[in-house]
């Protein structure tokens, strides 16, 4: 017989507004039967496939293209894979956690532009605020100011 | 929904976007998930059943590395299991020892030889390629949708 308690890890992607403390605090306004654990890359969910599954589902509509959903074999905190038992270093499996992280603010931006391609190139130049835009923005407003 | 075979086998990536464009992605994290809670087998390194070897021969000789049968025991659920598959090149976490690399070659290998749809890609580098990525495992995921709707 087989457990019917499934394990799930949520990983952010570097370039999601969202952190994983907010992650955690939704998980627990939603009051489902899941066990929810913080970690640096996001939650690790776990209880039973209905529970987690309804908490992942509304998780995800905080950042639908920056949440990311992996199945996990280990409980959270199983002493066969819990650092803090097997006197530290990188849990198995973070190496690969690690790497894959690294372009899924990528993959993001492939979800949400994956339909309109033209849109993308402009989205790229216009995303971030140019420092030099941010000082004119000050300016501007200290003049306004001043002069108000 | 299909079940896609995807590899590297743990992967995030591929594992969220295969579920994300509706179908269920055979990961090794589930045949894990079932050899640590299943009741009466041990805790490794001691759970191995008399049906693994049995599952490792399958695809490889006996005198084959036993780590390349083991790897292959755990993989052959999903193998077996595929309806389609997603092959991702240049993974550089699937770098291992020499069973790794084997292995890795001989579900490549397997999988090829199977007559199922598949999808072989590189890991994206960059924004670009990132969304091609994407859309190219939407649009044969998408294929396999509408394979499924047509009677036969």
């Amino acid at each position: 017989m087989v457990s019917d308690e499934i394990t799930k890890m949520v990983v952010l992607a570097d370039s999601s507004p969202i952190l994983p403390s907010e992650l955690a605090l939704r998980a627990y306004e939603l009051s489902t039967d899941a066990v929810v654990k913080e970690t640096c890359f996001g939650l690790i969910v776990t209880g039973s496939e209905k529970a987690v599954n309804e908490t992942i589902e509304e998780l995800r509509k905080l950042d639908p293209s920056g949440i990311f959903v992996k199945d996990r074999g280990f409980p959270p905190g199983d002493s066969r894979r819990c650092r803090a038992v097997r006197g530290g270093g990188a849990r198995p499996g973070f190496h690969q956690l690690e790497k894959e992280s690294a372009i899924l603010p990528s993959i993001s931006y492939g979800l949400e532009t994956i339909d309109d391609p033209v849109d993308a190139k402009e989205r790229k130049t216009r995303d971030k605020l140019k420092i030099d835009r941010l000082i004119e923005i000050i300016e501007e407003q200290s003049k306004e100011d001043v002069n108000g | 929904m299909a079940k896609i075979l995807i590899f590297p086998s743990n992967s995030l990536i591929l594992s969220d976007l295969v579920a994300r464009f509706g179908h269920e992605p055979l990961t090794l994290m589930r045949v894990i998930r079932r050899k640590i809670t299943e009741v009466g087998i041990d805790s490794p390194p001691i759970n191995v059943t008399p049906e693994d070897p049995k599952r490792g021969l399958k695809y490889a000789a006996v005198d084959v590395p036993s780590g390349v049968r083991g790897r292959m025991a755990l993989l052959d659920p999903l193998i077996e299991e595929a309806e389609a598959a997603i092959i991702v090149h240049e993974a550089d976490y699937s770098f291992g020892c020499m069973g790794c690399a084997r292995t890795n070659e001989l579900v490549k290998y397997i999988v090829r030889n199977k007559d199922i749809p598949r999808l072989e890609l590189a890991y994206p580098t960059n924004d670009d390629e990132a969304r091609e990525f994407v859309q190219k495992i939407r649009d044969f995921c998408e294929s396999l949708t509408h394979k499924a709707e047509v009677p036969a």
